[in-house]
C-alpha cells in the first residue's frame, strides 16, 4: 500500500519531498504527490513515515487504501 | 516557519563587552534617538556613537538593525524556503492573501533563479534597498539548498548587497559554518521561550532526524539547539537578532528571561512582537481566542528588556516576500511575470551615487536634531509623553495624515525623543466583515498619544482628533520629525509651567491584529 496527499488540503510547503527515502513524492499542479509505485510507507527506512511527520497540516498525508499494504521483501 | 518571517527577525551581537557594545547599539539605533543622554555622539558617521566601527559597519545600512537606518533604506525578502521543521501556534500555512502583511505569508514561491532575478530587478528600481533577507514561507535552514543556492547567485550578481536570513533555529548549529562562509552578517532566529514547559503551549512539535517530537521534548530539543545555534553564531563575530512573540499569559512574564537568556549569549538586539491572532487567520492561537497585547503592555515589556540589551522597536513583522522600506511594501511591482518582462541593468554606481546621498539627508538630521536638543538642556520635568508621526520615511514630517497607513510613535521627554514604536491604520479586511471608520481606527491605534504631528489634515478630522484629546500639529509639515517633536515638546513645557494647560496621561492603544489591505 502507499500513502497518498490530500490535495485539497496541501500548503505545497515542499516540505515532504526530500525526507522520502524512496524520492516517490513530486509537485503537481501546486502541490504534492506521492508515487504510490514507489512508497514503501517508509518500511525498512524510519519508524513513521516521513511524510507524515513532516506535514504541516494534520490529515493530509494519509494511507491509501486503494492500495494493498506495503509487504517488505524479507 | 514563519518563525523566521515574521515573527522572527534577527542579528548577532559579538561576546566581548556584549553589553556595553548592546548599548551603544540601542543608542545608536539611532544615534539619535535616545537623544541626550550623551552617549550617542552622532557625529558625522551619523550615528555611529560608541558603537565600534566593525558593528557599526555592519548595521548602519540594516533597516532591520538601526532604526535610524529603517527611515532611509529597504530590505527585501525573497520566498524560496517554504518547507518548515517545526510547527508553531501562531502560524497557518495554508493561509494565504496578498493584501495581507504578516510573517510567513506569501503570495509566490520562487525559485533561487528567480529569486536573483529579482533581487536585481528591484535593486535597480529601489536604490537604497540594501538588504536581501530570506525568511520563509518556512524556515530558511529547512530549505539549504535553496537558501544558499540563493545566496551564492546574489553574492555574485550583486556583491553590494547584505544577506540576511531569519529562522526558528533548529537546524542553524549544522549550518553556521555554510552561513559564516557566504559572509551573512545578519541572522536572527525566533526565540519565544527557553523554558520547554512554555515551549509545549507554543510549539506543537518539531521535526529532527526524521522524527516528530512533540510537547515538552520537542520544546527541549528546539530550545537547545536555537541557543547553541546563537552562541555558534556569536563566537563567529555574526550579528544575532533575536524575535520573540509576545503571548499574554503564555510567554509575556518568561521573556525577560529570555531576554537575559540571550544577553548572555552575545545577541546584538532583541525584536518583542505582539502576537498576531486574529480567528480568520486560522492559526490555533486565533481559533482559541488567545490575546495579543496592548500597546501599553508591549512597550512595558520593551522598556523593562531594555536596560539589558537593545531593543528593536520599529519591526513591522513583515511577509516573506516584503519589498521596500519597513513601513510600505511594493511587492506586488516585482511578481514573478513582471520581473521576468524586465530588463535589468545592475548599476552600482548608480547606487552608490544615490546611497551617498542619503547620507548627506541622515547627517543632517542628526545635526538638526542635536541642535534642538541643546535648547531642552537644564529644562526640569517628569513628564513623559508620546506622539504619533504620519512620515512616508526619510525621517520627515511629510505625510498627509488621511494617507497615513501608519504612525510612527515617539515618547518624548527632558532627554529627548525617543522611536518607541509604530501604529497601522490601514484599512483591514475583516474577512469580509467590512470596514469599520477608518477615523475611529487611528483614534483606537494612537489614543496613548498626547499630538499627531502631520504635513496636512483636513477640518473634520481635526476636530474630531481634539475631541478625543489628541492635538493635532501642522506646524511642522516637512521638517525633520526628531527636531520638531523635541520643539513641540518643549512649547508644551513651558505651556504647562505657565498653567495655561495641565499635563493628563493618556489611556491605552489597541494594535491592530487583521489582515492588512491596501487602502487603494
Amino acid at each position: 500500500m502507499a500513502l497518498k496527499i490530500i490535495a485539497s488540503q496541501c500548503t505545497g510547503c515542499s516540505a515532504c519531498e526530500p525526507e522520502c527515502p524512496n524520492v516517490a513524492i513530486s509537485e503537481k499542479n501546486g502541490t504534492f504527490v506521492i508515487d504510490p509505485k514507489k512508497c514503501t510507507e517508509c518500511i525498512g527506512h524510519f519508524d513513521s513515515p516521513q511524510c507524515t511527520a513532516v506535514c504541516p497540516v494534520d490529515d493530509t498525508c494519509v494511507i491509501d487504501t486503494a492500495y494493498p499494504r506495503y509487504q517488505p521483501r524479507i | 516557519m514563519h518563525a523566521l518571517a515574521g515573527q522572527d527577525g534577527a542579528s548577532a551581537g559579538h561576546v566581548v563587552d556584549v553589553g556595553e557594545v548592546m548599548q551603544a547599539i540601542a543608542e545608536h539605533k539611532g544615534c539619535g534617538t535616545t537623544g541626550g543622554s550623551g552617549k550617542a555622539s552622532c557625529g558625522s558617521a551619523a550615528g555611529q556613537g560608541d558603537l565600534p566601527t566593525e558593528i557599526w559597519e555592519k548595521v548602519k545600512n540594516h533597516p532591520c538593525y538601526s532604526e535610524e537606518a529603517h527611515h532611509h533604506y529597504a530590505r527585501m525578502h525573497v520566498a524560496v524556503a517554504p518547507a518548515c521543521n517545526i510547527q508553531c501556534n501562531y502560524c497557518n500555512r495554508k493561509y494565504d492573501c496578498a493584501n495581507e502583511s504578516r510573517p510567513g505569508v506569501v503570495s509566490e514561491k520562487l525559485t533561487p533563479e528567480q529569486a536573483a532575478k529579482k533581487v536585481l530587478a528591484v535593486a535597480s528600481t529601489i536604490p537604497q534597498m540594501t538588504v536581501l533577507g530570506i525568511a520563509g514561507p518556512g524556515d530558511p535552514l529547512a530549505n539549504p539548498e535553496k537558501t544558499f543556492r540563493t545566496f551564492d547567485l546574489i553574492a555574485k550578481t550583486a556583491p553590494d548587497i547584505k544577506l540576511c536570513l531569519s529562522t526558528n533555529g533548529l537546524t542553524l548549529p549544522d549550518h553556521v559554518d555554510t552561513i559564516a562562509g557566504f559572509n551573512v552578517d545578519h541572522v536572527t532566529i525566533t526565540i519565544n521561550m527557553v523554558d520547554p514547559e512554555i515551549g509545549a503551549k507554543i510549539y506543537p512539535w518539531v521535526f529532527w532526524k526524521h522524527k516528530r517530537y512533540t510537547g515538552v521534548e520537542g520544546a527541549k530539543l528546539l530550545t537547545d539547539r536555537q541557543l547553541l545555534g546563537l552562541e555558534m553564531l556569536t563566537e563567529r563575530g555574526i550579528l544575532c537578532k533575536v524575535n520573540s512573540v509576545m503571548i499574554p499569559g503564555i510567554n509575556d512574564k518568561h521573556l525577560v528571561e529570555v531576554n537575559r537568556a540571550v544577553k548572555s549569549r552575545g545577541a546584538f538586539l532583541h525584536n518583542i512582537m505582539p502576537l498576531i491572532s486574529a480567528p480568520e487567520h486560522g492559526t490555533v492561537f486565533g481559533l482559541t481566542g488567545q490575546r495579543g497585547p496592548t500597546a501599553q503592555e508591549l512597550k512595558a515589556l520593551q522598556d523593562s528588556c531594555e536596560g539589558e540589551m537593545n531593543m528593536m522597536r520599529h519591526c513591522r513583522q513583515c511577509r516573506a516576500d516584503a519589498v521596500g522600506l519597513l513601513g510600505e511594501d511594493r511587492s506586488a511591482e516585482f511578481t514573478t511575470d513582471k520581473i521576468m518582462a524586465m530588463e535589468v541593468k545592475y548599476d552600482l554606481d548608480t547606487r552608490k551615487a544615490y546611497q551617498e546621498k542619503v547620507e548627506e539627508e541622515r547627517v543632517a538630521k542628526v545635526a538638526a536634531k542635536q541642535e534642538e536638543l541643546s535648547t531642552l538642556a537644564g529644562a526640569v520635568s517628569d513628564i513623559k509623553l508620546l506622539v504619533a508621526v504620519a512620515t512616508r520615511g526619510s525621517g520627515l514630517i511629510n505625510e498627509h495624515f488621511g494617507h497615513a497607513k501608519e504612525f510612527q510613535v515617539y515618547e518624548l521627554s527632558t532627554a529627548g525623543a525617543k522611536f518607541v514604536g509604530h501604529r497601522r491604520v490601514d484599512l483591514y479586511c475583516q474577512g469580509g466583515y467590512g470596514e469599520e471608520d477608518s477615523l475611529e481606527t487611528i483614534i483606537r491605534a494612537i489614543n496613548d498619544c498626547h499630538a499627531v504631528f502631520v504635513a496636512k489634515i483636513g477640518g473634520c478630522p481635526k476636530a474630531d482628533l481634539k475631541a478625543a484629546g489628541i492635538d493635532p500639529v501642522e506646524d511642522y509639515a516637512h521638517e525633520f520629525i526628531e527636531k520638531s517633536a523635541i520643539a513641540w515638546f518643549k512649547a508644551y513645557l513651558d505651556r504647562v509651567n505657565s498653567g495655561e494647560i495641565e499635563h493628563v496621561a493618556r489611556g491605552d492603544a489597541e494594535i491592530r491584529q487583521g489582515a492588512l489591505t491596501s487602502a487603494a
